[in-house]
């Protein structure tokens, strides 16, 4: 077995038994990403001088017995989160420049963990995409077939560690960044409560849905990183109080007598057939497993995708109003006025899709259209929540699809951004709701992955990650690594 | 047509925090440009704003000290506009739930009555940075030292009649906040302005006229000039044919006029909405008792309580209350000198006071303290000195900062009331001036005066005057 497709607790294993050390591994992965970038261009920066110092460091530390499970593990970052002395894009030109002066709280508890970061993954601007294709970067090919998506936005998170070119990779997820590419990858991607793990350093899309999550090939590895990177954050006033489990101790529960909600409006016309028969053989295993299921209806949720186009775009204007071209970030040449300024550094460092939401969002927001757009979207979310809650006073768990389809082809879905918009239709709720909720591997569609999504309610963490857990103790979906990557 | 103005005022009071609303950067003034912004004043990407607690708690101190209501729950909003000082593209605000709602303030109007301005409502948010012009060719500067500075925006109803009435109304916030210790009222560095917004009718119509929004009045003279410019532009306007339009205008104390910044077409659409960064504030009824508890005497009370335990009037004690400083100050010089409160009430206001505002002093910098002056008063109570001799001993004492008894015995200002050497004097007096007393003895009363000096005169003022009246009359008529 090659050391690149070792899971992350299969490598934390390794280094403190010393059966490799971590710059070997960092040399490994290193190599495997050089290799990997041309054709899947998952990363927006390689951090190789970094990654080499922080794998000596962390080899002393293991050699002194000291560290803690994560000493030593190369991981990767969404280039969203703000990583200090190191180019932080969010994908997009506005930020090309952008050296970052700070460490987001996810990363500096990580890099306190021991972590050695590789680099930074690629993603759609500003998170601002479900295909990866919106990045100015230029798009992430998928790893089960590059003339394929990855999804998005966080595809460079997924594609790199489904190509097994990292055990981890931090992510996010503000409509489905994490689950959506973790589905259409073959990896795991968990998305905790809103308010789990701080946002601060986190470069904002829409402050009341974005949250931070990472992606991996198992939920025990997810267990292991979540663990380090959950917390209150005294930086982040929307960060909750509350201890942060031992994610890890909580994955030995059995599922004998868990409660599953099949979510009836997940089961739409929308849903491909393969996609569909992929997700009754993992509830029905569920069924073998004890656990017990229901069907469950939330009458609301179909009215999710219009309530978060309008909510995401409207906090998305005023979130990218900084980007002004005055004290970072891209700015035009030669500007004639302070309008010129604004207009061109704007017009000219966002991509079409960011304009079209700040667009959009101040639409929403303008007088005269706030009752009927804003508010009004935020009583459906409301209505959303209420719907969710209700699911949670009969079950455990709620399951379904992570998508409609398996990944799609480049450039399929990109005139049309309806039709984009779309492949988020079940991912999108537990934005709105703030639900914890992961996408497990659970089998193909043809050759290309299919996507289990359980949600759970508030703080479920450990239920989430013991139902996903058990789930791939009696499956491998989530071992295979995309042909040619192995 | 009579014409009746209508005002309304927008104070915004910088709360004295020793760190900003949202970031923990200092907030002292004068520091150089962009040494006290740090990375959440600055916007960058990634960070958020946490609030100040201390704001918090100096808003609804505010609150109750206004009898307002303090919210159970308010909500931060972003007010949306571009501008190169204010670095997120958005300021922090309240918009539809404030902290502070329905209060109230009472003025004391020319005639004596009190007047009540209701006070719609105070509400948190951050001061923007400034855009620096000067010495700087084709560019701009921009200091962000004061952005993220907290601010306590007061809204008035527009309750306020006159220039003269938005002044007393401003000066009586001005003084609260100052007691309450929430603002250090610092005009000059812009720690208290206003907004004024300015309409006119004709006396005994119900609704308003059309208002114009004039901006950052930073000082009383100016409110004062602006609102007259401002009242006569609208009249003249409206009775040259012409209509008032809604629109903010700009005062130029220079050339005394106000100017349109912009109309209401041309205003921003700031798109307020919640703010997804902040959670709503909830403050418990325990906190609200608990600021309340922290209250220090407010302005009207003291003035109430100064009128009846020092037997002041109404004006003095107003004037006595002014600020908690002054206050303070009275009542030590008072109760240094038991039973004379009036004496002492006199002395704050008038030599004290006329020495503090030649020198620009506020009285927590007087050359003198409360005891020194109680000292003084001793000795005019006990007959020491006189009047008079003790205005050149308070010079002396001012210049030099010594105590009365020191300059009294070192000048020899002892007041004479041994009637001998009073009488001698007088002697002296007469028999040098034959002329002028027989005039005075043929009828001439007015020479009395001239007598009186004369023997003041000769004993370098300090004679009794109670005493030399006396004995100067019985040796004139020729008892």
């Amino acid at each position: 077995m090659s050391i690149h497709t070792k899971t992350l607790a299969e490598l934390a294993l390794g280094l403190r038994n010393k059966e490799f050390s971590s710059v070997e591994l960092t040399r490994a992965l290193l190599a495997r990403i050089e290799a990997a970038q041309p054709t899947l261009n998952a990363l927006v920066s390689i951090t190789q001088d970094g990654a080499f110092a922080q794998a000596a460091a962390a080899d002393r530390e293991i050699a002194s017995g000291r560290g803690s499970t994560l000493t030593g593990v190369p991981i990767l970052h969404k280039d969203l989160f703000c990583t200090e002395g190191v180019r932080t894009t969010c994908g997009s030109r506005m930020l090309d420049n952008f050296i970052a002066p700070y460490d987001a709280t996810v990363v500096a508890k990580l890099k306190a963990a021991g972590t050695v970061m590789l680099g930074k993954t690629n993603m759609d601007e500003f998170a601002m995409g479900s295909s990866n294709e919106t990045s100015f970067y230029g798009p992430v090919r998928n790893p089960w077939n590059v003339e394929l998506v990855p999804g998005g936005s966080s595809g460079g998170s997924a594609a790199a560690v489904a190509a097994r070119l990292a055990p981890a990779a931090t992510a996010t997820d503000t409509g489905g960044s994490i689950r959506q590419p973790a589905a259409l990858c073959g990896v795991t991607g968990f998305k905790p409560t809103y308010g789990r793990v701080s946002r601060y350093g986190m470069i904002a899309f829409a402050s009341s849905l974005d949250q931070g999550g990472v992606i991996c090939a198992s939920a025990e590895d997810a267990a292991i990183v979540l663990r380090a990177m959950a917390g209150f954050d005294p930086r982040d006033s929307t960060s909750v109080d509350r201890p942060v489990p031992d994610y890890v101790a909580a994955l030995q529960m059995p599922l004998s007598g868990l409660k599953i909600g099949l979510l009836k409006e997940f089961f739409d016309a929308g849903l491909d057939a393969q996609n569909e028969r992929r997700i009754r053989e993992a509830l029905a295993l569920y069924e073998r497993l004890g656990a017990r299921l229901q069907e469950v209806s939330l009458p609301n949720l179909p009215l999710s995708v219009p309530a978060y186009y309008v909510v995401a775009p409207a906090e998305c204007s005023s979130n990218l109003a900084r980007f002004d071209g005055v004290r970072f970030g891209y700015r035009c040449e030669q500007p004639r006025d302070l309008t010129d300024l604004y207009r061109r550094s704007r017009g000219e460092g966002f991509g079409a899709e960011v304009k079209r939401r700040i667009m959009t969002g101040t639409y929403v927001l303008s007088a005269g259209y706030y009752d009927a757009y804003y508010l009004k979207a935020q009583k459906v979310r409301r209505l959303i929540a209420d719907d969710f809650d209700r699911a949670f006073a009969q079950v455990d768990v709620l399951m379904g699809p992570t998508t409609p389809t398996a990944a799609f082809e480049l450039g399929s879905k990109t005139a049309d951004p309806i039709t984009m918009y779309l492949n988020d239709i079940y991912t999108i709720g537990a934005n709105l709701a703030g639900l914890p909720a992961v996408s497990v591997p659970c089998g193909f569609a043809g050759n290309l992955p299919v996507g289990l999504q359980i949600i759970g309610p508030h703080f479920a963490e450990e239920r989430l990650l013991n139902a996903a857990h058990g789930y791939q103790r009696e499956t491998d979906w989530h071992s295979r690594v995309p042909p040619g990557w192995d | 047509m009579e014409w009746e103005t209508v005002i309304g005022l927008e104070i915004h009071a910088q709360l004295a925090t020793r760190s900003k609303i949202f970031s923990g950067s200092a907030t002292a003034y004068g520091a150089p440009p962009n040494t006290q912004a740090n990375l959440v004043d600055l916007g960058y990407p990634g960070v958020l704003p946490v609030l100040n607690g201390a704001a918090v708690r100096m808003a609804v101190k505010f609150g109750l000290a206004i009898g307002a209501e303090i919210a159970p729950v308010s909500v931060f909003a972003r007010k949306n506009y571009f501008y190169p000082d204010l670095p997120k593209g958005y300021q922090i605000s309240q918009y539809e739930l404030p902290v502070v709602a329905r209060g109230a303030l009472s003025i004391v109007l020319e005639d004596g009555s009190e007047k009540r301005i209701g006070i719609t409502r105070a509400h948190l948010e951050e001061d923007a940075g400034k855009s620096l012009h000067e010495g700087l060719a084709r560019y701009s500067g921009i200091d962000l030292n004061r952005a993220g500075t907290p601010l306590l925006e007061i809204v008035s109803e527009p309750d306020l009649r006159s220039a003269r009435e938005a002044i007393a109304y401003m000066k009586k916030v001005h003084t609260l906040v100052r007691y309450l210790e929430i603002c250090d009222g610092n005009m000059q560095e812009g720690s208290f302005r206003c907004d004024a917004n300015v309409s006119v009718r004709p006396r005994g119509q119900g609704s308003f006229g059309t208002r114009a929004e004039i901006k950052n009045l930073n000082s009383f003279r100016f409110v004062e000039k602006a609102i007259h410019h401002e009242v006569a532009r609208q009249i003249d306007l409206i009775e040259g044919g012409g209509r008032v339009v809604q629109e903010t205008r700009l005062y130029d104390p220079d050339r005394d006029e106000t100017r349109s910044m912009r109309t209401k077409e041309e205003a921003n659409d700031y798109r307020y909405f919640p703010d997804p960064d902040l959670l709503p504030l909830e403050l418990s009824p325990a906190l609200i008792a608990e600021v309340r508890s922290e209250l220090p005497e407010l302005p009207d009370q003291k003035a109430a309580r100064f009128a009846s335990q020092y037997a002041l009037s109404a004006y003095d004690a107003g004037v006595l209350t002014a600020s908690r400083e002054l206050g303070d100050y009275f009542e030590a010089v008072a109760k240094g000198c038991p039973g004379e409160p009036k004496l002492a009430a006199n002395w704050v206001m008038g030599e004290l006071s006329a020495a503090l505002n030649r020198d620009g002093l506020e009285i927590g910098a007087s050359r003198l303290s409360a005891p020194q002056l109680s000292g003084l008063l001793h000795r005019i109570a006990d007959g020491t000195i006189s009047g008079k001799i003790a205005k050149e001993v308070f010079e002396a004492m001012w210049s030099s900062g010594r105590d009365a008894d020191a300059i009294i015995a070192e000048k020899g200002l002892k007041q004479i009331t041994d009637s001998g050497v009073i009488e001698r004097a007088i002697d002296e007096v007469m028999a040098r001036n034959p002329g002028q007393l027989a005039d005075y003895r043929a009828g001439k009363d007015k020479l009395f005066g001239f007598f009186v000096g004369q023997v003041m005169k000769a004993t370098q003022g300090k004679a009794n005057p109670a005493q030399l009246n006396e004995l100067l009359k019985r040796k004139l008529s020729g008892g």
